[in-house]
């Protein structure tokens, strides 16, 4: 099989697949049990100093 | 010795300048060398002048390094007056075809040094220093790396003087955003890999366990450009002592890196790490956290996902196939999502503080910069769509487009940062001037309302003008037609640029005697006083 044909076709299956189950854990991974807290302290990081 | 590594290499630096201006075998690369000799001779005078003999001060690490921070600041002040000094310029060019000045002042040439010297020189001077002072405070660390964070400094300001005055030579690959040739992209590489140690040596060796929020959008940003510009600018040289190089790519595939670099240009370097900027700035300012800190994170990796894929719109209706613009089209739709989030999450970081928008003018700035961030980020999609895109592309819209995005988001938002870090970095109560800081505000705003509006205007007309066909199959308009139609829209294309340049240099007067320490004695601004906050108790 061609290189290009071969990568194109790994782009739109595994690659594609790979990529939004990353981005779906990572909007599940956001809002964890107990993350609520844990967001609510990151967010005041920037006031903490000076 | 102090600095007497630097010295070596700067003087490394000059003697290949001086082999290059010499052997050159085109006449532009000899008189670059020779710009490149100069600057680099005088830059290593300066460091000579400086140095020192006496033992090695040891480093207070406990401290933030600021330096680089305070010339940042200043750099970003002067490019910015430049920048939109040239843009002017290049906007009554346009409309009075005499000022082109041949062979170095030419459009052609004024043109990429405008927007270099905007996008570069002034956006790109305001992210180092502001990612540079956020990343030291929320990671509640010094800069790693010691002197390297001013070679980033230094670095980034030879490129930015190399670039301009290859473009006024005449030296150009031609790629969008991307003019500089190879030699120039290569040194800009090695610059752009310290600024990525300085900034990952710091969050690494940070004290704060959490990696704030702002920090991943700088992050974001100082990566995907890295990829971007190593791609986009793989090329070989003519000779490697000439300014010529040709693309690696050809054809459509050429088009679309340049479109895949052009857009993540404005998404990564114009976006991602502006809203980096604004999720740090805008809650320092109002003094409340921001908005949704959960929402800051999916909208995070939701503008990450989404923005590399949106380049093929800036192709629609050429030789790239047909699914890759559909692709491009569907992309950058999608984008409207995380970009309205964004949006919202920054204006919300206010909720409560509604007031401040009356009595503090940086919020004020801040708010109408997120405002546009909104209206930019939804005129965008909208435009992608391909049949907007039949009317629209290649027109004045665009540009118009582009500036609203420009002017009114990355620009109020640097501005903003200025004005909130200038004080804090040489240790002053407060700015020179808080009313000079709405007349800046004012006098951007028309600018920017002056531009857009006149834009669109004749953007539409152009392209009903080049569509208009007659009962009979002809075109109704030749294109000199369409030419002479825009001058009014062009003149007052360029007076809503000189407004928003105005309140540029309001700006520089207003830094410049902050900096010098001096106070204005003026009335308060009006509406209700501000009340301290209540402390919890101890």
């Amino acid at each position: 099989m061609e290189t290009y044909t071969a990568m194109r076709e790994f782009a739109d299956s595994w690659a594609l697949l790979a990529m939004t189950l990353f981005f779906i854990g990572a909007v599940l991974f956001v809002f964890r049990p107990g993350s609520r807290d844990l967001a609510k302290d990151a967010a005041h990081i920037p006031l903490k100093d000076d | 010795m102090r600095y007497g590594a630097e010295i070596v290499g700067v003087g490394v630096l000059a003697f290949i300048a001086l082999i290059g201006a010499a052997l050159g075998v085109d006449e532009p690369f000899r008189q670059h060398m020779w710009v490149l000799f100069f600057t680099v001779v005088a830059f290593g005078a300066l460091l000579m002048r400086n140095t020192t003999f006496g033992p090695k001060q040891p480093v207070d690490q406990s401290i933030y390094m600021d330096g680089p921070i305070r010339y940042g600041a200043i750099a970003t002040v002067f490019w910015a007056v430049v920048g939109l000094l040239v843009g002017v310029i290049v906007a009554l060019q346009l409309a009075f075809p005499d000022l082109n000045v041949e062979p170095w002042f030419n459009f052609g040439r004024t043109r990429p040094l405008h927007t270099s010297a905007v996008i570069f020189a002034f956006c790109g001077n305001a992210l180092i220093s502001t990612s540079f002072y956020c990343v030291q405070r929320t990671s509640r660390a010094r800069l790693f790396g010691g002197n390297l964070a001013w070679f980033v400094f230094w670095g980034y300001q030879l490129f930015i003087v190399m670039a301009a005055t290859g473009y006024l030579l005449g030296i150009t690959q031609s790629r969008e955003y991307a003019e500089p040739e190879w030699y120039v992209d290569i040194w800009l590489t090695i610059v752009w890999v310290a600024y990525l140690v300085v900034f990952l040596g710091t969050i690494l060796k940070r004290k704060e366990p959490h990696i704030y929020v702002a920090n991943w959008f700088y992050l974001a940003f100082i990566i995907t450009i890295a990829m971007l510009h190593i791609v986009n600018n793989l090329a070989m040289p003519v000779s490697f002592l000439g300014s010529r190089s040709y693309s690696l790519f050809s054809g459509v595939q050429d088009a679309l890196t340049q479109w895949w670099y052009g857009h993540n240009a404005v998404g990564f370097f114009l976006t991602a790490g502006f809203l980096g900027m604004m999720y740090y700035f805008v809650p320092k300012q109002a003094g409340r956290p921001v908005y949704s800190y959960r929402l800051s994170i999916i909208h995070f990796w939701a503008l990450i996902f989404l923005y590399i894929w949106a380049g093929p719109h800036h192709l629609h209706y050429t030789a790239l196939p047909d699914w890759a613009q559909t692709l491009g089209m569907v992309f950058s739709i999608m984008l409207w999502m995380p970009s309205w989030g964004g949006m919202i999450n920054g204006l919300m970081t206010l909720s409560g503080a509604w007031d401040k928008i009356r009595t503090d003018p940086i919020i004020r700035m801040m708010v109408a910069a997120i405002a546009f961030y909104g209206m930019a980020t939804f005129e965008g999609p909208m435009m992608s769509i391909k049949a907007v895109n039949s009317l629209s592309h290649y027109t004045d819209w665009t540009i118009g487009h582009v500036h609203s995005g420009a002017l009114g988001w990355n620009g109020l938002i640097s501005f903003a940062a200025v004005y909130f870090l200038v004080p804090k970095l040489w240790g002053r109560a407060g700015l020179y001037s808080q009313r000079m800081v709405i007349w800046h505000f004012w006098l951007a705003m028309t600018g920017i309302v002056i531009y857009a509006a006149v834009m669109w205007v004749s953007g539409i007309m152009q392209g009903l003008m080049w569509r208009e066909y007659d009962e009979q199959g002809f075109l109704v308009y030749s294109f000199a037609e369409t030419v002479a139609a825009m001058f009014p829209y062009y003149a007052a294309r360029a007076f809503g640029g000189g407004l928003y340049l105005l309140g540029a240099l309001i700006m520089a007067y207003n830094i410049t005697r902050t900096i010098l320490g001096h106070q204005r004695e003026e009335a308060p601004i009006g509406g209700v006083a501000h009340k301290p906050a209540l402390q919890p108790a101890e």
